[in-house]
């Protein structure tokens, strides 16, 4: 029930650039007390953005910033605390080594008049703000032995009973089980009815639809459409979404494509039952020879687990794999990579050798093939030469320092570090993210081709575009659990976006 | 992508003059080191007659010697971005197990055992080996910081030594070790030959074979070399164990080459042995260096404390004097690691 006052917070005419690239053009935006206010858009379209100007994380920006009808300028995220305002960020922001009271009071530990902070009195403090919230956890275990979602609830739960008036909630569901949702939407619920403004960010519009009192939505760094939630509907928050005939020169994926037929080609790996902790629940699926299989669903949705386990840097609580009917309990990443799996991470970083040379960055994952006990360093540099030739890796010369190469073309080396002895399966976590349109296409033709040669592909992604543009079949994750799946039929990012 | 190719040629034009800059900062990792020792030696040959002899060059190498065969294996564990502080431990509880196993005189009261020299060779090796493969279980299963854990290795180490000697000092050990650990050949002590044969293999290894590219590409990006399916536990694990075995060779040579078996014989080497490697140039967070820097470094140290004593100086204060000289490297050491990094982008 919004109150009839005037915004608690308008801000007027946003523009904020990063590096010359414009994340928000022109924006404005007004919240008011006792409103709770949906935030949607796709990945970058400017929605964190805006949260992180109010909550002060960003202070250069233009535009006219108004906290209760007064121009104001936050230097600092300190400075935002001080005027009221929490933020909830998408990545947890908690001290995993402290206990879990020590998190709750964090910086604000209530302390006698010598200055020693009151354990006793913390504890139990924080046990009450959190069972008022319907966490029953005992305030003295360490909080990084707690599950992931139960880690969020307690940080959301801080915020929401640090007594701010505007609380930013950004993605704060992604980790919780539906009866945490439930008990998250009644405390919101409370606290705008005593009066806070919230701001409540996430990908799950159903979400969204049923909490929120007002939805905007976000594209390309404007603000699209605003409207009263309970006026708008699921697929027009989609359209606004992705818009139609939109001004972006990528394809958009908004008509229909048609997934071809199942393949019939053998079975290259069944995964069955596959659990871990609270990331993943009882997936299954199997994936042929000659077959893109793509996994979608937002981030937090448990990809990076499921993928990580395909390759054994992570280990499933419960259920199977199985490579070619085999049976196997990957105890390393060299395990997997011996039965035939290959594996790209979703971050560079993570996946290749910045101060080697190219040649070495190509040759690491097959040094046992072409080498026993001794190098023989030109048979690598002739591999790695082909590998550039073949990618169109630019420059093409396998000596220089792989840190010196554009963000595409490392990317390229990444895939083609597996493909001089091409694996059975190959996983592809995000393959074309942060890349131009030309690298881009690059990428897809050399996943096609791979296709054609019979290998098996399993690409992970939060892009809907990524999925659809590369995969036979797709799979559609959410918290953990697979929720759809598409096969043999037409698709469209409507679609999908919807079944997430 | 057509764009590509239009642009390659100015790039490269632009490539070819910064080579030359570009290639030394990226060096200096290399050279830095090669010109501190490069000075000390000038100054040193000003400062005393006696220190640019033959016969103290000889006494030089015969010094860094015990250093340099114990810096062999280390240099591997520093290049995975790893630490091993049990170094100095595992050799001085090495040498003493290889007495131990030696039939001493009457008076030293202690096993014993009249067993064949190359028996208690053997024993004391596999005793390296074994503390060494601890040192690996515990960093790759257990998941220890290999700090922490190699920190309670010398403490063991240290203990096993204890129990082994009583206090009491051993004199006598197998004939191999005593040839090797005191005495020469043709003017040239085995102790020098052994020391370079080790350096030398350790280069081989670390330049030419599949495990020593694995070692540099855990210790440039351990995530990395996971995620290329390397077995990286395998790797980590086998260093700890070179690195001990190293220190056992070091250490029983190096009670051949003291004359005795005692406690707490090696407490210099441990730090003598980091400053050897780290002050060559390898980094400390792994993946650059090597043997060749280790050489560098080993001389730098072997240098110092040699010209030292040529030098008419009070010898408490030398000891301030060596600290901060070795201080001195480790910025300029750090100076060139930025530079470097700066040349790459």
């Amino acid at each position: 029930m919004p109150l009839e006052c005037s915004p608690t917070l308008e801000l007027r005419e946003i523009t904020k650039a990063f590096g010359g690239v414009e994340a928000l053009r022109g924006v404005d935006f007004a919240l008011s007390a006792g409103e709770i206010h949906g935030l949607v858009g796709e990945n970058g379209a400017g929605k964190s953005t805006l949260m992180k100007i109010i909550a002060g994380v960003h202070p250069e920006f233009s535009g006219t910033f108004m906290l209760d009808g007064r121009e104001t300028r936050f230097r600092s995220a300190r400075d935002a605390r001080a005027a009221g305002i929490a933020m909830v960020h998408q990545e947890l922001s908690v001290a995993p080594d402290l206990s879990v009271a020590e998190n709750v009071f964090l910086g604000v530990q209530p302390t006698n008049q010598l200055g020693l902070v009151q354990w006793k009195r913390m504890a139990r403090e924080a046990g009450e703000q959190l069972s008022r919230f319907g966490i029953d956890v005992d305030p003295t275990s360490r909080l990084g032995d707690l599950p992931i979602g139960m880690q969020q609830l307690i940080e959301i739960a801080r915020v929401l009973s640090s007594g701010a008036r505007i609380i930013i909630l950004d993605e704060p569901t992604s980790a919780l089980s539906p009866p945490e949702v439930e008990r998250l939407f009644a405390a919101l619920r409370r606290l705008r009815d005593e009066g806070t403004a919230i701001v409540f960010i996430s990908h799950f519009i159903e979400d969204i639809l049923r909490v929120s009192d007002t939805v905007t939505v976000f594209r390309n760094g404007r603000k699209v459409a605003e409207s009263e939630a309970a006026a708008t509907t699921k697929s027009a928050l989609i359209e606004a979404m992705i818009g139609r005939g939109s001004e972006a020169l990528e394809e958009t994926y908004t008509d229909d494509i048609a997934l071809p037929p199942p393949n019939d080609g053998p079975v290259v790996l069944k995964a069955d039952g596959l659990t871990i902790a609270r990331s993943v629940r009882d997936v299954s699926f199997e994936i042929r020879s000659g077959e893109v299989l793509g996994i979608y669903g937002f981030m937090g949705c448990g990809q990076l687990e499921l993928a990580r386990m395909l390759f054994g840097k992570l280990r499933p609580d419960r259920g199977t794999l199985a490579v070619a009917g085999d049976r196997k309990n990957f105890r390393s990443t060299a395990a997997a990579r011996r039965s035939g799996i290959a594996f790209v991470p979703e971050s560079r970083r993570s996946m290749l050798f910045h101060q080697e040379p190219v040649y070495k960055n190509i040759s690491i994952s097959i040094l046992d093939r072409i080498s026993s006990l001794f190098l023989k360093p030109s048979v690598e540099r002739s591999i790695a030469a082909g590998q550039v030739e073949q990618l169109r890796i630019r420059p093409a010369a396998v000596e220089l320092e792989l840190g010196t190469l554009s963000g595409g073309n490392q990317q390229k080396v990444a895939l083609a570090k597996w493909l001089s002895y091409p694996p059975r399966l190959l996983v592809l976590c995000e393959p074309t993210r942060g890349m131009d349109v030309g690298a881009k296409n690059d990428v897809i033709n050399i996943i096609r081709d791979l296709r054609s040669k019979g290998l098996a592909i399993i690409v992970f992604s939060t892009e809907p575009e990524t999925v659809l543009s590369l995969a036979d079949r797709i799979i559609v994750l959410k918290r953990g659990a697979v929720v759809r799946e598409f096969s043999n039929e037409a698709i469209s990012k409507d679609r999908l976006l919807q079944a997430a | 992508m057509a764009t590509d190719d239009g642009m390659a040629v100015p790039a490269a034009d632009r490539k070819q003059r910064r080579t030359l800059s570009t290639m030394l900062r990226s060096q200096m990792r290399n050279i830095a080191p090669f010109l501190t020792l490069i000075c000390l030696s000038g100054f040193f040959a000003a400062a005393s007659p006696s220190f640019a002899t033959l016969d103290n060059v000889g006494n030089i190498l015969t010094q860094v010697s015990v250093t340099g065969i114990i810096a062999v294996g280390l240099t591997f564990v520093i290049l995975c971005a790893e630490i091993d502080l049990s170094i100095a431990g595992i050799a001085n509880v090495t040498g003493i197990a290889v007495a131990y196993f030696t039939q001493q005189e009457s008076y030293v009261n202690i096993a014993n055992i009249p067993m064949a020299g190359w028996a208690a060779i053997l024993l004391a090796l596999l005793l390296c080996a074994l503390l060494g493969l601890v040192n690996a279980f515990g960093l790759t299963m257990i998941g220890i910081p290999s700090f922490i854990m190699t920190l309670a290795m010398m403490q063991i180490a240290a203990g096993i030594s204890a129990l082994l000697v009583r206090g009491q000092i051993a004199y006598k050990v197998p004939d191999l070790i005593t040839t090797l650990g005191s005495s020469a050949i043709g003017g040239i002590p085995w102790i020098v030959i052994v020391a370079a044969l080790m350096l030398l293999g350790g280069h081989l290894v670390l330049t030419y074979t599949r495990f020593g590219r694995y070692v540099y590409m855990v210790g440039g990006n351990r995530e990395a070399a996971e995620y290329s399916g390397l077995n990286v536990n395998l790797i980590l694990g086998s260093v700890m164990v070179i690195s001990a075995v190293c220190a056992g060779i070091g250490g029983m040579l190096g009670v051949a080459h003291f004359g005795s078996a005692q406690q707490n014989e090696f407490d210099t080497y441990l730090l003598d042995s980091i400053a050897a490697v780290v002050v060559g140039g390898t980094s400390l967070f792994g993946g650059r260096g090597g043997i060749g820097n280790t050489i560098v470094g080993l001389f730098v140290l072997g240098v110092l404390n040699n010209g030292l004593d040529h030098v008419n100086i009070d010898s408490f204060l030398k000891i301030l004097i060596r600290g901060l000289i070795l201080l001195a490297a480790l910025i300029i050491n750090v100076y060139a690691q930025r530079l470097r990094a700066r040349a790459a982008e």
